[in-house]
Order: structure tokens, then C-alpha cells, then sequence
């Protein structure tokens, strides 16, 4: 009898359940969309109840897909949006409001506020992260503050709080009939709440943002989930849950100290494994744990590039220059350079290694004789620069240089940017043949969990190349042109100071 | 003899509409103006929309000329669009042939290469996106020529270059290659362009038949090919079914 294993990725806006056999190829892929709202300006929330009915039809359909049987399924593997989360009565599993996506901003004011609390730069030392809106501990004190009733119900212990994970974890398990309340430490670590160090709830932590402990789930590492479904398709053992952006690194086998994987969608998220070593960040870096197999974890280093692919998506539906955002390609090849032109798209401010949340998007070096096309060349270069500032803060963390980006996602069918993002960073750029990472790297860790696959030796023999871009760019320009991008990023900033409504 | 097609005579009366005054209506307005059932005029209109003749303006929802319409001569396909559309299942072929995949579009009198995936094997290997191949000595050249009668008369007309022993570089020969591609639905190729290597590949096509690329394997004869030089069935069924995903990727994005 055949055997294979099983992904859940639960997205930003979307659930999907994979099925993987013994060669990492993809069986079947079963899919779902859900409803985003948005019931206020920069409120975003999601249904929770919604997206456990899309899992409760896609994993049967996916094994209808596949023709086979759950008891074919060895393992599944939970990978999902991360900082996303949805409190629940432990009674009735009723969820409290709606879950809070990580794009939500109604914490601003909250955050500048808690920016000035004593014990701060202890908090970062802590968790690693620096206080956003989109980590989970500041919605989760919004909560808390506004929900009327709901502290007094978390500190008896009547209501549960669950990353996307969790939240599914508890169900499938069997939800108000002794469902496991358990989360992994890469999900944890996205909180606020962890201590990188102990990887357990930090007292120091909860106390900062007010959080009772009562309402928390255990952490566990990655590959130690240890559930058995009881609901939906019955009897499949649960063995791992990571972060989306986790599962990526694992899924692009970045084994290694100092191994680099790039996800290309709507925005950029690099992951840098950092081995056991925790590397606290002195270039605007986040530190948090790549994934957990067994005793030790494996620590990485983050930098997210805000907007990437949505700027390309700007450029088609707000200036309506392309069709199609493949399309952009073509009409950035149809002249030779930037002409001279650089957009860096700080929508809502700059992302690592920056952070600032106040600087506005610009286009520059506009002249008579700049056309769409170097308009075009520019938003796909912007992706590629803001490669380069994080990489090299990567590489200034660690030490020490890394020889070859792995990279994943939409983007990565525009050989272009991907030629460009080689010539930039001086190093190669690597496709897998595989492009769905994020899904191959829950089911990749829930396959090990249960003797699947033997050894991280094994999985590493099956990521197969399928491109490889090798950096061509001449030296000289390639450091004149990094200095015009540094230049414009340093306008975006003097925008920020001199508008009087920010 | 047959006599004219209705729905297509519909079907233009229905441009020709949008084509005057306004260029905005809504789907009431185009059935009640030609005496047509709604549910009739909904199916053309759909299906208009779904070739890109018509367009529905979102807010609206009334119905206008599609841009495609403006360029009907000029390309149909963006190349990076096609790539983009059939990344995954030219990985899919990658992993399932064991082969190197590439897809081609007819550019300027060859075949110019738009999506190219490794042979699985972590061999060194280049990334040829962009490079330019013979139409008369590859798989994929015959699959263009095969389904474009200006290209293959064009191609008639030329010198065929002789790549290896084995090209075919008389004229009559080609055109009886030609013809078996059609009536087989693939081509295929064994040292006609490189000694040792071959090559298979299958149209990709649009909706209503058009071909608009090839996807194919290439590598070594002794893989690709059985003991009588002749393409190994199971990789011929793998390179269909890809052809076939991609043309149906294409339909459903549309």
C-alpha cells in the first residue's frame, strides 16, 4: 500500500490541503478561499468558523483527488498565516469576534503608546521582534481591553487564544471534546509573548501587554505535535505545525547555517538560518526560530519586504499600464535600463532593515525622457533592492557572505527580476523544482515526525534545481546604481520629516 | 455546401453594435436591439468575453469592445504571461520525465525559447530562457510550423540548414513531417539537431484551437527514445498531458 503525507496550509486568503508522496512530488491539491473584512478603515478580520468548514471539505476532496484512503495518509502537517489569531470559548468553541489578521493596523496608537512603557528594549531582548501592529500581542490586548467581559473570562480559563494553528489543531482533535490546546515555537515566537531563549511564554512578557497565561497554549517544538484527528477525516496523526514563512525555509531544505530562502508573492519574506546560534540583530533584522526538530532549535534571522508583487499589482490596476501582471516583463524589456528612474514603494512605511513607519512611497529621476518601460524596469528593480539591504544586513549579522539565494512564490516566473536579483546581490539565484515550499515544508516536517522520511539527508535529496540565474552585472554599475537606490530610500525619509500630517 | 452559422452571425451583429454610438450596453439593451432571447445574448456575450472581443466594465456591468479586438493582428499571447501561467506544469513534466522541459513561441523565424526547467538531476546546467532554436531540427519548431500555414510556406521557400546528418533539409520532407505531426498531435526528433540528443513536444493552445506555443523535453536519444528510434510512448502521454494542462490553464485564467 502506498503511502503519503498530508499539508494543511492555512493563508492570508486561502486554505489549501496538499497531498505529497515519498519523492516530494504533489498528488493532489485541493483549495478554498475566504472572506476578508474590513469593518473599519485598516481593520482586517477573518471568519475562523469559515475557514475550519474549507478545511472540514478540502482535506476529503484532496483525498478523493489523490484515489487514496486515510489510512494511506502517514502524517499531516499544519503550516499558516502567522501572527493571525482568534479567541475561542473553551465551552462551545464559539469563537469571540472575528480572527485578527496580521495586516490589521487599529493598534497604532496602542503601540506608540506601550513604545513608551519602561522595559521596552527588554521586551525586544526577549522576543526578538520590535513592537508592530502585526505581531499578535498588541490585537491581542486590544481585545482584551475592548471586548466587554473577556479578561475576567481568559483568566478563569473559559476562553483560548490560538494562532491559525492552534485554532485548527484544537479541532481537528476533537474541539470542546478534549481538543489540544497546543501551539509550535515558530508560531509562538511571532507573538511577542516567547522567550527566544527558554522558548516558553515569557512572565516578564505577559505582563508587559497584560496577557493572562491561562488563556495560552502549550508550546511545543515543530516535529512534537502528537495529535490524532478525531473530526473530518478521523484517524490521521497530526505530527507538525510551522509558520508559513518557516515552513518555506524548511521546505527549501536551507539546512545550514548562513542558507538563505526568498518567498516572492504580494510582499518579500527572506528567512536566513542562523543554526543554534540566537544572532539578536544589529541591522534591523528580527530574530526568531526557523523550526524546532527535537531538543534544539534552529534559530534564523527575518527581513520582510513589505511590497513586491503588490507594487507590480499597483502598476496594473491603479496606473492601468498592463493587463496582466506577467506583463510587466515585457514592457520593461522593451527598454535597455531604468533610464535613470527608481520607485521605492513604501506604501505603508519601510519594512526591515528600516522600519519606519511614517516614510511614503516616491518615484524619482524623472525626466522627458523617461517612458512606461523604465517605469516598468523600476518596479521590478525596487524588489530587487530591497533584496540586496536585507541580504546584506543578513550577511553583516552573521558574519559572513551567503553564496546562493534559494528562492519561491509568483514572482519567480519573471526571469527577469530573479537575472536581476542575481546581478544585485553578486551571488546565484536558485529555483526548485517544487515551487510549492511553504506546503512541501509542513509536510516535510510532519513526514520526518513520523519516520517518513529518515533524516534532513533525505529530504535534501529530494529539492531538485530547476533554474539558476548567475549574476552578470558589472561591478562598477552594480555599486553606482545600489548608491542611487540608497539615495532615493533616504528621500522617503526626508518625506516623512517634513509632512505636517504624519 | 453548409449554410451559415447563426451564432456567429449573432455573434458579429452583436460587434457591430458595440461598435457604434455609445459602445456601452448593457445585456437588455444588445438583446432587446436584435431581437434575441437574453439568455441568448448572455451565451454570446460570455463567450465573446471569454476570447476577449467583449468586455464588461466591473461597475456596471454593461458590456464594450475588448482591447484584443484593437491588435487583432499582433501578438495573442504575452510570452512572459505564458510562462507565468505554465510554471507549475512545466515543473510537473521536469519531475515526471526526469527531462529538461522548455516552452517555445514562433519569434522572427525561430523558435524563441520562454520557459526553460533543469533536467532533475543536479547536473551543472544554463538556463537557456531567451535563446533561439531552428524551426525545422526541434520538436518544438515542428509543432509551430506544424499549425502556422505561413510559417511552414515560409519555411518551404527557405534553405533548410543542416544541423547534423540528420536534419531534414529537404522541403518535401519537411512537409510530410509536417503532416504526421498533425495528424499524431506531437512531433518528435532524434538527432536532428544535436548527435545524441531528441527531443518531443506537444502544442499549447488558446481557446477555439489557435496554437500559440509548444512545450517539450529534450535530452538524451537514448532516453527519449525505444530501441527502434522511435519517441518512448510514456513520454510522448507525459508531454500531452502537460500540453493539455496548459492550454487548460489558459482557458480558466482568461
Amino acid at each position: 500500500m502506498q503511502r503519503f503525507v498530508m499539508a494543511i496550509d492555512q493563508g492570508t486568503t486561502s486554505t489549501r490541503c496538499i497531498v505529497f508522496d515519498q519523492n516530494a512530488r504533489l498528488v493532489a491539491v485541493a483549495q478554498r478561499e475566504h472572506r476578508q473584512y474590513h469593518p473599519r478603515p485598516g481593520w482586517v478580520e477573518q471568519d475562523a468558523v469559515e475557514i475550519w468548514r474549507n478545511v472540514d471539505r478540502i482535506m476529503p476532496q484532496a483525498l478523493r483527488q489523490a484515489g487514496i484512503t486515510s489510512d494511506q495518509v502517514v502524517a499531516l502537517g499544519i503550516t499558516n498565516q502567522r501572527e493571525t489569531f482568534v479567541l475561542w470559548d473553551r465551552h462551545t468553541g464559539v469563537p469571540v469576534g472575528r480572527a485578527i489578521v496580521w495586516e490589521d493596523i487599529r493598534t497604532e496608537e496602542l503601540v506608540a503608546e506601550l513604545e513608551k512603557q519602561p522595559g521596552i528594549e527588554e521586551v525586544r531582548d526577549r522576543c526578538g521582534l520590535p513592537l508592530a501592529t502585526y505581531f499578535s500581542a498588541p490585537s491581542l490586548r486590544w481585545m482584551l481591553d475592548n471586548v466587554a467581559g473577556l479578561r475576567a473570562k481568559a483568566e478563569r480559563g473559559d476562553v483560548l487564544f490560538g494562532t491559525m494553528d492552534t485554532w485548527l489543531i484544537w479541532n481537528l482533535t476533537g474541539g470542546v471534546n478534549g481538543g489540544l490546546h497546543v501551539t509550535d515555537v515558530t508560531n509562538a515566537s511571532r507573538t511577542m509573548l516567547m522567550n527566544l531563549g527558554t522558548r516558553q511564554w515569557d512572565p516578564m512578557l505577559l505582563e508587559f501587554f497584560g496577557v493572562p497565561a491561562s488563556m495560552l497554549p502549550e508550546i511545543r517544538p515543530s516535529t512534537e505535535i502528537s495529535g490524532t484527528t478525531t473530526r473530518v477525516v478521523p484517524g490521521i496523526s497530526i505530527t507538525a505545525a510551522l509558520g508559513d514563512q518557516h515552513a518555506a525555509l524548511f521546505g527549501q531544505t536551507c539546512f545550514e547555517k548562513g542558507s538563505i530562502k526568498g518567498t516572492y508573492g504580494t510582499g518579500g519574506f527572506l528567512l536566513m538560518n542562523t543554526g543554534n546560534e540566537l544572532v539578536r540583530s544589529k541591522h534591523g533584522l528580527l530574530t526568531t526560530i526557523g523550526y524546532q526538530i527535537g531538543g534544539e532549535p534552529a534559530y534564523a534571522l527575518e527581513g520582510s519586504i513589505a511590497v513586491a508583487g503588490s507594487l507590480v499589482q499597483w502598476f496594473r490596476d491603479n496606473l492601468g499600464l498592463i493587463h496582466s501582471a506577467p506583463e510587466i516583463e515585457t514592457l520593461a524589456r522593451t527598454v535597455k535600463d531604468n533610464g535613470g528612474c527608481y520607485i521605492v514603494p513604501a506604501f505603508s512605511g519601510l519594512f526591515a532593515p528600516h522600519w519606519l513607519a511614517q516614510a511614503r512611497g516616491l518615484v524619482v529621476g524623472l525626466t522627458s525622457y523617461i517612458n512606461k518601460g523604465h517605469l516598468a524596469r523600476a518596479v521590478l528593480e525596487a524588489t530587487g533592492w530591497q533584496t540586496r539591504e536585507v541580504v546584506d544586513a543578513m550577511n553583516a549579522d552573521l558574519g559572513a557572505p551567503t553564496p546562493v539565494l534559494k528562492v519561491d512564490g509568483g514572482m519567480t516566473a519573471d526571469h527577469l527580476l530573479m537575472q536581476f536579483i542575481a546581478d544585485v546581490l553578486d551571488i546565484p539565484v536558485q529555483r526548485p523544482l517544487v515551487a510549492e515550499t511553504v506546503s512541501l515544508g509542513a509536510a516535510y516536517a510532519a513526514g520526518l515526525a513520523a519516520g517518513y522520511w529518515p533524516d534532513l539527508e533525505g529530504l535534501r535529496r529530494n529539492w531538485h534545481l530547476a533554474a539558476r540565474w548567475n549574476p552578470v552585472m558589472d561591478a562598477r554599475h552594480r555599486e553606482d546604481e545600489y548608491a542611487n537606490w540608497k539615495r532615493a530610500v533616504e528621500l522617503t525619509f526626508a518625506w516623512a520629516r517634513s509632512s505636517p500630517s504624519t | 455546401m453548409p449554410g451559415p452559422i447563426q451564432s456567429i452571425e449573432r455573434a458579429a451583429a452583436v460587434l457591430r453594435l458595440l461598435a457604434r454610438g455609445s459602445g456601452h450596453h448593457g445585456l437588455t439593451e444588445i438583446a432587446d436591439s436584435l431581437g434575441l432571447a437574453r439568455g441568448t445574448a448572455h451565451g454570446i456575450l460570455r463567450t465573446l468575453q471569454r476570447v476577449e472581443f467583449v468586455e464588461q466594465d466591473q461597475a456596471t456591468g454593461r458590456y464594450r469592445l475588448g482591447a484584443a479586438l484593437l491588435h487583432l493582428g499582433t501578438s495573442y499571447l504575452d510570452a512572459n504571461e505564458l510562462r507565468s501561467r505554465s510554471i507549475n506544469w512545466a515543473d510537473t513534466l521536469a519531475a515526471r520525465s526526469g527531462q529538461e522541459v522548455r516552452i517555445g513561441m514562433h519569434h522572427d523565424g525561430a523558435v524563441l525559447v520562454v520557459h526553460h526547467v533543469f533536467r532533475p538531476d543536479d547536473s551543472v546546467q544554463t538556463l537557456g530562457i531567451g535563446a533561439m532554436l531552428p524551426l525545422h531540427a526541434t520538436a518544438l519548431g515542428k509543432v509551430l510550423l506544424a499549425y502556422d500555414p505561413d510559417l511552414s510556406a515560409a519555411a518551404r521557400r527557405r534553405e533548410l540548414t543542416s544541423l547534423t546528418r540528420r536534419t531534414i533539409v529537404r522541403a518535401q520532407a519537411l512537409e510530410r513531417v509536417l503532416t504526421e505531426v498533425r495528424a499524431q498531435g506531437w512531433a518528435g526528433e532524434a538527432e536532428e539537431y544535436m548527435p545524441g540528443e531528441a527531443s518531443i513536444a506537444a502544442p499549447i493552445r488558446i481557446p477555439g484551437g489557435l496554437v500559440v506555443g509548444a512545450i517539450g523535453i529534450s535530452g538524451s536519444a537514448d532516453r527519449l527514445c525505444d530501441s527502434t528510434g522511435r519517441p518512448r510512448a510514456t513520454l510522448v502521454r507525459q508531454v500531452l498531458q502537460a500540453a493539455e494542462a496548459v492550454t487548460t490553464s489558459l482557458v480558466d485564467e482568461n
